[in-house]
């Protein structure tokens, strides 16, 4: 059955429906990654989004219980040029098409991904959505224009936990609360594997009620959605600061830095792929990450800033378009990255990150 | 860092000839490291022996010696150049070894040579595999069990330890020679010793079996900063067994999950990290048990290779020009990506089509070897296609294969399931028989190994070119940032919405030879790319369509737009309707692009140059007969005859000797001599021949001689005469060559002169030509003439310094050779000696008998102040290291004798023993030379091949006419091939070699760049 891809400019991409039957809108993005489809698909910082993957094959290898990245699909749909739904690939326990059907996501195959990536590139990510082709253009239109931008948009409220669990840690490391707007359990398990204690609140609990938790320190964990409507959280972030040492990956870097006083700003078609280089100003090494976030920190790479919080040093960029990836707090010890040192999907060569968080949290808690 | 300016002068070292597992992509490699260490300001020294070659242009280096690769010439250049540094790791196992030998004997200790790139610790952590295993073990990764044998008997261990099948492989050889899978004991004990022989330290490495694993290779980049990036990852479909330069690859990997895949770039990352590649890329190779997921490392190899050129052209990432920067100092966030030039280097590219890779055999060329493929590499040559999905890349590496025989598909099922259980050069097109007959993919996955995932695509082939066609950029980032470098092919798609800037500038398009293959090689690339220059320099947008990865001419930086297409007459033409070329060059790469000359012309297509007819007119018998009468030109006699009987009744009218073969053919395909009715009926039922058969007579041991001559339409430039040292007979192909002639009279070179005038105007040929003759007794013939380029096009280049492919396609784009002030007789007072080089250690079983089908992979070229000493040097380059003393065994035919005593006669007065079988040793006593008898085979051991076998021989002639001595001679010259004995099978090769070796005896003769040559020549 064929569908269609319609863009909020009016651009059409048409296809074969895949997945689930139906219609979806969201915001259309791409990612460059060439493997971790079902992980990128349980990113919690994928939600609202239609996922757009440039690599030619999608499903390849099917889906398993061990490459999910949270408990269930959080992207609103895929967009793919060539898609299978093998279920005896080896490691597989479900074919990726059958997979989306019974989750109720809707995909569409057979797109010409690189025309819809360099219309994307050129215009900007847009609202857009997948539609069955009986769906007439002007019911597409509506609604899409019907789906809120992500601008200035809450979705960690969206995707975050119900109610605190605790994920203990295989060791006596570190106790650390993390604030959770869309945690992945790549982040869970390089916590716990290295012997750390990880209790995660949801994203709305009170400074205080964290506080009382007196753990050795706090973690922002990524997510979905424009950090600037986050300022709940960014209040809570100051107050905690002044007692603990605060650590962040992705969204949680946006909203430590704007803790400090930095302002964020929505990239033209965003970060999501395999193969961002990363320098770390400090050091002058490069770590290839994994990326996959809509927003920035503005500001000059390399910089020392008087932040509230503090001096701030504006530590690691991106090597493609200098964008700020990193940032220290020199008085207090927090820092944060923009990419994700848990890799799922994606490069290694930073794992070595959670090592460096952790004596950071042990550090502190020996010190108190 | 910057780039480093303690060092001013970088020695380079090429690859050589081309041979099997080692091709034009070190050229491509070579060339792109050359460009750049002058852009950045160094002087470069380069030695590299094959004169076919791009980076061999002058302009490539500040000084470049076509030497032979060892360590004695190159200790010279060392000496007279004094280089600073020394970059290996560009001219593949050749390089990487001579760089070894040179540390080793001192050479580089002694005139404070550095090795950039890779040092010799990590040379030997990668390559020595004891060495190897430790240090991987070291860091934690696992290799497969193995042990070190230096014995047969040693080997016996490893094969209660692990059971069968076993892998062996010699170390350090390049492309597994010698090594193989043993599946018997028997098979163990000849493989290890196969093996022993052909290692240059005896020692090979026994491999428990990974057979039917996944086979992934990944392409790893470091920098002094040790920071490291994954270029590429490739995946073999064809199981571990299979060598990867025989296996059908794609890229990029399509199985693994991402989190397999990452472990996979991990490990790639310690291991460039554990061997200690200090900068540069490598190439490591994995094997996947996709149930267990467990991950061997198979090898690393701590320089440029096959695989990276491949991954170089899928990707657009230059690894061989990244590596020559990170060499002289420079980081990767330093250097910027090409493609895109505004992010850096310090990046993973990453793929939105797919790209298959897939390898060119020759084994028609080479009756009676197993053409099983295993773990040593037998492919030619390869061709690579690019689609946005996996079916679409596939159908057009089918496409550009240019196969010359179908494979046969007969057979019943079960028959062909058998087939495909031992892997074979056609296993693909079995496989896709097999599917069209309903077998299933879980069956063919059973008798393949080959991933599902793959079985299942290989039936969306068809479909996956539905749609319409639309161009694609290779941009390194899957449309992430604009791509300013132009490089294309074409994808199937809903819309055509084609990312192709045509520009406002005419355009002159360009037809590459696709696949290298035995008579159709780098030559032909060479014109293409220097055709690509001389249109840009003319002011014209150069556009280039080839499919083949190894050549300089896919380099997107050698024209202005690169179509990585199929060179069939459809996606020639679809490329035309976007381009609108002023007009297209056929004439440069070979039969390839010629193939299509009539479609495009009648296409409505301009061709440049030489038009179709003139073809045709030179091809057509009955025309060029008539044209060589109206000349008056000789010819030998001939006949074409419909059938073989026809050809059987006309034979005698023709004359015996004769040569007969099919029409159209290449590289003298199935052309074979005859000396008899019975021979030419025995010929007909092996062969069985379709369509038009040839019959020319034979002129025996007439003087072949070749001349590349340009011709503008009304006045012809002769630019080089060369003499062939093997008799006509041999296919020039193979045949030794020397310029200028070595003992041809100044009026037969003026006859030869004006006989080819008159052929090049009469045949209207604009543009290179390319005409044989046989000097026999004192006449001329003309044996053929080729309105395009041939394959000594590059060698006369160097020969001569004059660039003929460049000043042909100026004629072709316009211009008139009266204006170009060319010298008259541009050769100079140096001789150059050109070489082939021939694979026939590679194929067990392959007779080493030069005949009219050509069967060398490569060539090489020897220059110095006199024939000996060239011809010496050319020996030495093409691996026959000529003896200076020893035995030399001579087993000659009746009508060789008399000339067999001269070269003992000159043997003999040099100090060697000379043993000879009955009927040439009788003949040599007559002269008074001393000569032991041996026993030819059938007179009992011990015989001749005792002696070879025992290594009592260190030079074999051996001349064979007719049947009987012809399988006779076989088992000899197997011998001497496996033993790697010097064989030479004709007396004129035989006396150019006794020349040499008295000439070896003053020394090695000096080493001169060819600056200093072409400077220095009278025609300056």
């Amino acid at each position: 059955m064929s569908s269609f891809v319609l863009l909020e400019d009016g651009t059409r991409f048409d296809g074969e429906a895949v997945g689930a039957e139906g219609s979806v809108t969201g915001e259309v993005v791409f990612t460059t990654g060439m493997s971790g489809y079902q992980e990128s698909m349980t990113d919690p910082s994928f939600a609202r989004q239609l996922i757009t993957f440039t690599t030619a094959h999608v499903g390849n290898y099917g889906v398993s219980e061990q490459a999910m990245e949270s408990d269930r699909i959080h992207a609103a749909g895929a967009i793919m040029r060539a898609a299978v739904d093998y279920d005896d690939a080896p490691g597989a326990e479900q074919g990726w098409l059958s997979w989306l059907k019974a989750n109720g996501i809707p995909g569409i195959a057979g797109v010409d991904t690189r025309a819809l990536v360099r219309h994307i590139r050129e215009a900007g990510s847009m609202r857009g959505g997948i539609f069955s082709a009986d769906v007439p253009v002007s019911e597409a239109r509506e609604r899409i224009a019907a789906e809120p931008s992500m601008v200035g948009r809450d979705l960690a409220r969206e995707v975050t936990i119900a109610a605190p669990t605790v994920f203990a840690g295989e060791g006596d490391g570190p106790r650390i609360v993390a604030l959770d707007t869309g945690i992945k359990r790549s982040i869970i398990r390089n916590f716990t594997s290295r012997g750390a204690t990880l209790e995660i609140y949801p994203c709305t609990t009170p400074a205080e009620e964290l506080l009382a938790a007196d753990p050795d320190g706090f973690f922002l964990v990524p997510g979905p959605g424009d950090p600037a409507a986050l300022d709940y959280i960014v209040e809570n972030i100051r107050t905690l600061l002044t007692t603990k040492p605060v650590f962040g990956i992705c969204l949680g870097h946006q909203l430590l830095s704007r803790a400090a006083g930095l302002e964020t700003f929505k990239l033209p078609f965003g970060h999501r792929g395999a193969n961002h280089p990363v320098k770390d100003l400090r050091t002058g090494r490069i770590a290839i990450t994994s990326q996959n976030h809509g927003f920035a920190v503005a500001g000059k790479p390399g910089e020392v800033i008087e932040s509230e919080l503090g001096a701030a040093q504006l530590t690691h960029v991106n090597l493609y378009d200098n964008t700020i990836e990193g940032i220290r707090l020199l008085d207090v010890p927090a820092g944060c990255v923009q990419y994700h040192p848990e890799a799922g999907p994606g490069p290694n060569d930073s794992l070595g990150l959670f090592d460096e968080f952790i004596a950071l949290f042990e550090k502190a808690g020996n010190a108190s | 860092m910057p780039r480093r300016d303690d060092i001013q002068k970088i020695l380079v070292l090429g690859s050589g000839p081309i041979v099997i597992g080692q091709a034009a992509e070190f050229d491509y490699s070579g060339a792109q490291a050359c460009k750049v260490l002058l852009e950045e300001g160094y002087e470069v020294v380069l030695v590299n022996s094959n004169p076919a070659t791009i980076m061999t242009d002058p302009e490539f280096a500040t000084a470049t010696y076509v030497e032979p690769l060892l360590p004695g010439p190159v200790k010279q250049v060392i000496e007279r150049e004094r280089p600073d540094a020394l970059l290996p790791t560009l001219g593949g196992q050749t390089a990487l070894n001579l760089a070894k030998a040179l540390y080793e004997d001192g050479t580089l200790e002694e005139f404070g040579v550095e090795l950039i790139g890779a040092n010799y610790d990590a040379i030997n952590r990668a390559e020595d595999r004891e060495q190897f295993d430790a240090t991987m073990q070291k860091a934690g990764l696992r290799t497969a069990r193995n042990t070190i044998a230096t014995t047969v008997e040693e080997a016996k261990g490893a094969l209660e330890q692990f059971g069968l099948p076993l892998i062996i492989r010699p170390a350090f050889t390049l492309g597994g020679r010698g090594g193989g899978i043993a599946r018997t004991p028997e098979q163990v004990d000849e493989i290890v010793q196969r093996g022993l022989d052909a290692s240059p330290i005896g020692q090979v490495l026994i491999d428990e079996s990974v057979l039917g694993w996944g086979e992934f290779e990944l392409e790893v980049m470091r920098d002094h900063a040790d920071n490291v990036v994954i270029v590429c990852s490739i995946e073999n479909i064809d199981p571990m067994g299979v060598h990867t330069g025989d296996s059908v690859t794609v890229a990029p990997q399509q199985t693994l999950s991402d989190r397999v895949y990452q472990k996979l770039r991990d490990q790639a990352i310690a291991v460039i990290r554990a061997v200690g590649v200090e900068t540069g890329g490598s190439n490591v190779q994995f094997a996947v048990n996709p149930a267990t997921e467990e991950i061997v490392v198979i090898e690393m190899n701590p320089r440029v290779s096959r695989s990276s050129a491949l991954a170089s052209k899928a990707t657009g990432f230059p690894i061989a020009k990244i590596a020559a920067r990170l060499a002289v100092g420079y980081t990767l966030d330093e250097i910027p990506n090409d493609i895109t030039k505004a992010t850096p280097a310090s990046f993973e590219p990453t793929l939105d089509y797919v790209v298959v890779k897939w390898p060119r055999f020759a084994f028609e060329k080479f009756p009676g070897v197993d053409t099983t493929l295993s773990t040593h590499m037998k492919s030619v040559g390869e061709v690579m296609a690019i689609g946005r999905t996996f079916g679409q890349a596939f159908g057009k590496a089918l496409r550009s294969r240019e196969l010359d025989t179908q494979p046969d598909l007969s057979g019943t099922d079960e028959e062909l399931l058998t087939r495909l259980e031992s892997p074979s050069a056609d296993r693909f097109d079995v496989l896709l028989e097999c599917q069209r007959r309903g077998i299933s993919d879980e069956e063919l996955r059973a008798r393949t190994g080959i991933d599902l995932w793959y079985l299942r695509e290989l039936r969306q082939v068809d479909a996956a070119f539905e749609g319409v066609r639309t161009y694609r950029a290779v941009d390194t980032c899957a449309a992430e940032f604009a791509a300013e470098t132009p490089y294309f092919y074409s994808a199937w798609e809903r819309e055509d919405r084609s990312e192709v800037v045509r520009g406002d500038k005419p355009s002159v398009m360009i037809l590459g030879s696709g696949p290298n293959r035995i008579g159709q090689g780098i030559e032909f690339d060479y014109c293409c790319v220097h055709a690509a220059m001389t249109v840009r320099e003319s002011g014209r947008d150069a556009v280039m369509v080839n499919c083949n990865p190894e050549t300089v001419s896919t380099d997107y930086d050698t024209s202005d737009r690169l179509y990585f297409e199929p060179l069939t007459l459809e996606d020639v033409l679809a490329i035309v309707e976007i381009e609108q070329p002023e007009g297209v060059i056929v004439s440069f790469g070979g039969q390839t692009p010629l193939r299509l000359a009539a479609g495009l012309e009648q296409a409505g297509v301009k061709l440049l140059g030489t038009q179709p007819d003139a073809i045709d007119l030179a091809e057509d018998r009955g025309r060029f007969g008539a044209l060589l009468e109206r000349l008056e030109l000789k010819a030998p006699p001939y006949a074409l005859a419909q059938s073989p009987q026809e050809a059987l009744g006309a034979a005698p009218g023709v004359g015996f000797p004769l040569l007969v073969r099919p029409s159209y053919v290449l590289g003298g395909r199935a052309m074979e001599l005859v000396y008899d009715t019975d021979m030419l009926a025995d010929y007909f039922a092996r062969t069985r021949p379709q369509g038009e058969i040839f019959l020319d007579r034979f002129l025996e041991n007439a003087i072949e001689v070749d001349v590349d001559a340009i011709c503008d339409g009304e006045d012809v430039w002769i630019g080089g005469i060369m003499q062939h040292v093997e008799e006509a007979g041999i296919h020039s192909g193979d045949s030794a060559c020397a310029l200028p002639p070595h003992s041809l009279g100044a009026e037969m070179l003026n006859e030869i002169r004006s006989a080819s005038k008159d052929l090049a105007l009469a045949l209207g040929v604009v543009g290179l030509i390319n005409i044989q003759y046989a000097v026999y007794g004192d006449d001329l013939y003309v044996i053929e003439a080729n309105p395009r380029a041939s394959r000594t096009v590059p060698f006369v280049s160097k020969a001569t310094g004059q660039p003929l492919a460049k000043i042909a396609c100026r004629v072709m784009l316009g211009e008139k050779l009266a204006a170009m002030n060319l010298p008259e007789d541009p050769c100079g007072p140096h001789v150059s000696v050109k070489e082939a080089v021939l694979p026939f250690d590679r194929f067990a079983g392959a007779d080493a008998l030069l005949g009219p089908e050509m069967r060398s992979t490569g060539e090489v070229m020897g220059v110095a102040t006199d024939f000996p000493a060239a011809f010496a040097k050319a020996q030495a380059a093409a691996g026959t290291q000529l003896p200076t003393r020893g035995t030399v065994f001579l087993t000659v035919t009746d009508s060789d004798k008399a000339a067999a005593m001269g070269i003992a006669a000159q043997l003999h007065d040099l100090g060697f023993r000379i043993v000879a079988t009955r009927g040439t040793a009788s003949a040599i006593k007559r002269m008074g030379i001393p000569v032991e008898t041996i026993n030819k085979i059938q007179d009992g051991s011990p015989h001749v091949r005792d002696w070879i076998d025992r290594g009592d021989v260190d030079l074999v002639i051996n001349t064979p006419t007719g049947t009987a001595a012809r399988s006779d001679g076989y088992e000899i010259r197997r011998a001497a091939v496996g033993r790697g004995v010097p064989c030479i099978t004709t007396i004129a090769g035989g006396m150019a070699a006794a020349r040499a070796i008295g000439a070896a005896r003053f020394g090695e003769p000096p080493v001169i760049s060819l600056q200093e040559l072409h400077r220095n020549g009278v025609h300056a």
